[in-house]
Order: structure tokens, then C-alpha cells, then sequence
């Protein structure tokens, strides 16, 4: 079967601003099956993001190809939707209408569009909230209206880059459970950063470990056997997820610290 | 002190200073201390009664009508066609590093020139009509809009541009509904600076030479040294200028709901 997204040997790097050059990820090899809720963590600084926006199309890696359902990719990866860390939303847009924006891109008539974003903001539980605009809604209102803008396009991939951070913890497996809910329906293929590896191993298929920047790479795969529907809140207390949490961890532990040291050294330099 | 307490005081405050000028020009109420001539504090500042008597004749006559409209042409004129070079040039300046690279000395140098002087060159270009007011008008409005727009440009936060992308936003559509609403949400935060300038532009140019407008009453009564019309032209002037801010902020705050303000600001 091909892998929905194949990273093949990318390396990216970046030129410094004083002349020097800065290599985020190195030869990193990495594939998400399809259907298959991937989860990547790793220290501060290591080039996640990178990663992610690799798989975007934002980003061309400096070397190595990135394929999507076996085809290398140029450009835009018009099979991903991509919810951002942090604000991504159109503040001059109602909610509504920036749920809608997908579709009206792509040339929907408008009053098509709506209905389907009607649709899509009370399937996350925003009915009757869409001419709010933005400012006018809470953390995990402006997250569940990134979520919807999302999912409206039915794309087969979704990245997400810490969607969740900034939400206190309540919310935020609210918000997980959700996530998980949403994504049992229908069974895409996912891509999730996180730094939070109780996060990481509560919603995914499989957990993939980065070292410390620079030059970061996978250093280690976990398959997640937790059974399916989950409850993230739950699911923490269970001996399993205790058991590969301490596995998990005991890899990272190392490359956290060695990531604090640098960025500590960094900043003292 | 509550809001209609403040008014009151705000009121009483413009009629004392108002009570005050009549009582210190007025030739017979104070004896004269500082000249020998009774009347020439009057000669100098005006009476406040004087003004109000031509203000009056003027309305109730409906000679004022045609001036204030064609000042109100002018400044409207002005804005508007300024306002859109700015939109769109900033727009474009905004967008093409390379044109703004070249530009940028000119637009500096531009900027630093007091316009004022280019009165008497529109006046030749254009006439004496309304349209060498709009021009000069227009060159004051120009750079405020294209500044705004231009830094807006470069401000658009670059998540909103790679969130549009990402849903599938071509470049034409990303000027459409990412550069465009947020280059024009910063025209709507320069717009009592925009419009007051369009009427500085088009009370200047009246003064300077025209035929029309309330700019020119003031002029003609500067001519015959008549200091009362002069500062009626003033008032009315200033009244205008206050209803026209007035109705800025009615369309100010209809088309920027969407941008929080501190206060407004309601968390769900």
C-alpha cells in the first residue's frame, strides 16, 4: 500500500543571518500510512514544524523528495488540510465565512458554501455562532472554527501543528476527544505535532520521537496498541498508557534535555 | 462626573469664553486699557454677536448652501480618489519588493515636499474650478492612505496568508480576500486623519483662489477686512468639520466590527 505522505531523506536548511547556515532536520525518513494517526515529538526547537511544513508544500526541503499517495510533490499539497498553532483565522471574516473560505476558494456558489459551513460549525458544536467574528469568540471557539475550516474540504491528510496548545487542559481533551471523534468517522490520515507526549500517545496509531535540534531525526518509533474509541481524559490512567509512557519518555528524556541545554546556551551566547 | 454633566459644563465652558470675547471687544461695555481707539479690540478679534448675526444671515438667507456644498464636493472628491491611489499603489508597492525598492526614494521625497505649495501649479493645471482643490486635496490624502496600506500589506500576519493557501487560495484570490480587506481595514484606521486632510485640502485651495466654497468667503472678507466674517467663516467651518468627523465615526465603527477593540471585546 502507498503511504498517504512519504518523507524520503529530507534535509532542510536554512540560511543563517550572519552567513552561517542552520540545518532544522536531517535525512529524515519517515512514512504515514493511510488512515493512520501519527503523532510527532521531540524537544523544543527541533524542527517539527519544519517537518510539517514540508509536508504542506509550504516548504521545500533542501534535499530529499516528499510524495503524497505515491506521487512526488510540487507545490501546494492540495490533498492536506493544515490547522496552525496559532491564530490562522480571517479576523474581517465571520465565523461562518471563514468556515466557509475553503470552498468559496474553490469556487463553490456562496450560498452553497454556507449551508455546508451551517453544517460543519454545528457538527463542532458552534450552531448559531457563525456571525460572530473572531475576536468575539474564546480559545477553543477560535480552534473548533479552524478544525471546521479544515474538515469542510474533505482533505485526505490533516497536519496539525499543536493545534491544541494554547487551551488550558480541560478544553483541550474536550477539544482531543473531539478530534478523535471526528476522525473515527471517517479515517484520515494524520499527521499531529505536538511537544506533550501525554497528548501524543492518548490520540495516535504510532509515536515518533525526534532528537534535539540541529540536524534533528527520528530516534525512535512506538506503535500505540491502546484500543479504539478512546477518552483522552480516561486513557491516561490505564497501565498500558502508563507503561509506554514511561518507555516513550525514558527515549526523550535525553534529547529534552540536551534541546534545554542549547537553547539555554543560545541564549546566554 | 456623569455624561450629562460633562455636557452641561462643556456648554457653559463655550458659552463663557464666547461671553468673555463679546465683553473684552465690546467698545462700550469695558473701558479701553490697553488703546486709545474704543474700537479697535473689535477692529482686531471681532465680536462674537457680529459673528453670529453674519452665521445667521448666511443660513437663513441660503447664501452659505452652494459654498458649503462645493467645499463638501471637494473634500469628498478628494478623499475618495485619494484614498483609492493610495489602496491600490500601496497595494501594489506592498506586494512587489522590487517597485517599492525603486520607488521608495521617490515616495520619501514626495512625502517630505509641503504640498501646499503645489496649490498655484493646479491652479493652472486645473483651473479655478473645484478640480485644483481635489488635486491638492488629493495630495495630502494620497500618502496617509498609501502608508497605512503599504505597512498593512507588509503586516498581514504570514499564518492568515499560509491558512489561505492552504485552503486552496490562488494568488489573485489571496489579494482578494487576504491582502485587499486587511490593506483596506488599515485605510478605515486613517480616516479621520484622511478626511480631515481632503478638507484642509479644499479649504486651502478655495483660499488661495477660487470663485466658490466657504474657503473663498473668508478669503473675500479677509479683503474687505472684515474680521467678523472671517471668524464666522471659521465657526462654520469648524461646525462642518465636526459633523463630517461625526459621521466618519458612524462608518468607522459600522465597517471595523470585526476588529476588537479593548473594551468591546466580549469572551464567550
Amino acid at each position: 500500500m502507498t503511504a498517504a505522505v512519504h518523507f524520503d531523506r529530507i534535509t532542510c536548511t536554512f540560511a543563517g543571518k550572519g552567513g552561517g547556515s542552520y540545518t532544522a532536520v536531517k535525512e529524515v525518513t519517515l512514512a504515514i500510512g493511510d488512515g493512520e494517526f501519527v503523532s510527532i515529538v521531540g524537544p523544543t526547537g527541533c524542527g517539527k514544524s519544519t517537518l510539517l511544513n514540508v509536508a504542506a508544500g509550504l516548504l521545500k526541503p533542501s534535499t530529499g523528495t516528499l510524495s503524497v499517495f505515491g506521487e512526488t510533490l510540487a507545490g501546494i499539497n492540495k490533498h492536506a488540510g493544515y490547522m496552525f498553532q496559532s491564530e490562522a483565522l480571517m479576523p474581517w471574516r465571520s465565523c461562518l465565512d471563514n468556515v466557509a473560505a475553503g470552498l468559496e476558494f474553490r469556487g463553490e456558489a456562496l450560498t452553497r458554501a454556507r449551508a455546508k459551513g451551517e453544517e460543519w460549525l454545528s457538527r463542532v458544536g458552534l450552531a448559531g455562532f457563525g456571525d460572530r467574528y473572531p475576536h468575539q469568540l474564546s480559545g477553543g471557539m477560535r480552534k473548533r472554527t479552524s478544525l471546521a475550516q479544515m474538515l469542510i474540504l474533505d482533505p485526505k491528510i490533516l497536519l496539525m501543528d499543536e493545534p491544541f496548545s494554547a487551551l488550558d487542559i480541560q478544553t483541550r481533551q474536550l477539544m482531543e476527544n473531539e478530534l478523535l471523534e471526528l476522525w473515527n468517522a471517517d479515517r484520515k490520515s494524520v499527521l499531529f505535532i505536538t511537544h506533550d507526549l501525554e497528548e501524543a500517545i492518548s490520540v495516535s496509531d504510532r509515536v515518533v520521537v525526534l532528537s534535539a535540534g540541529p540536524a534533528s531525526h527520528p530516534i525512535g518509533e512506538y506503535a500505540i496498541d491502546l484500543p479504539r474509541p478512546r477518552d483522552v481524559a480516561e486513557i491516561r490512567h490505564t497501565r498500558r498508557f502508563i507503561e509506554l509512557h514511561d518507555q516513550i519518555w525514558h527515549a526523550m528524556k535525553d534529547e529534552v534535555l540536551k534541546g534545554y541545554l542549547q537553547t539555554k546556551n543560545r541564549v546566554v551566547a | 462626573m456623569n455624561r450629562r454633566h460633562l455636557r452641561i459644563y462643556q456648554a457653559l465652558l463655550l458659552f463663557a469664553i464666547f461671553a468673555f470675547w463679546q465683553l473684552a471687544t465690546d467698545p462700550e461695555l469695558i473701558p479701553p486699557f490697553v488703546w486709545d481707539n474704543p474700537n479697535r479690540a473689535a477692529f482686531f478679534f471681532g465680536e462674537p454677536l457680529k459673528m453670529f448675526q453674519a452665521i445667521w444671515v448666511w443660513f437663513s438667507s441660503g447664501t452659505i448652501y452652494p459654498h458649503l456644498w462645493v467645499t463638501l464636493q471637494e473634500t469628498a472628491l478628494a478623499f475618495v480618489i485619494g484614498s483609492a491611489l493610495g489602496l491600490v499603489i500601496g497595494l501594489w508597492l506592498g506586494l512587489s519588493p522590487t517597485a517599492s525598492a525603486l520607488f521608495d526614494p521617490y515616495i520619501t521625497a514626495m512625502n517630505a515636499m509641503p504640498r501646499v505649495v503645489l496649490a498655484p501649479i493646479f491652479m493652472v493645471w486645473f483651473g479655478l474650478g473645484i478640480w485644483s482643490k481635489v488635486a491638492l486635496g488629493v495630495t495630502l490624502v494620497f500618502f496617509i492612505v498609501f502608508f497605512n496600506v503599504y505597512q498593512g500589506v507588509k503586516e498581514v500576519s504570514p499564518v492568515v496568508l499560509n491558512n489561505a493557501t492552504m485552503l486552496g487560495a490562488s494568488r489573485k484570490q489571496l489579494l482578494r480576500y487576504v491582502y485587499l480587506p486587511s490593506a483596506t481595514s488599515w485605510v478605515f484606521s486613517s480616516l479621520h486623519t484622511s478626511v480631515g486632510m481632503a478638507f484642509v485640502g479644499a479649504v486651502v485651495g478655495e483660499y488661495l483662489g477660487s470663485a466658490k466654497g466657504v474657503g473663498y468667503l473668508i478669503h473675500m472678507a479677509e479683503g474687505a477686512f472684515d474680521i467678523n466674517t472671517v471668524f464666522a467663516g471659521i465657526l462654520v467651518l469648524t461646525a462642518f468639520a465636526l459633523v463630517l468627523d461625526l459621521v466618519v465615526t458612524r462608518v468607522e465603527k459600522r465597517l471595523l466590527v470585526w476588529r476588537p477593540t479593548q473594551s468591546e471585546t466580549e469572551q464567550l
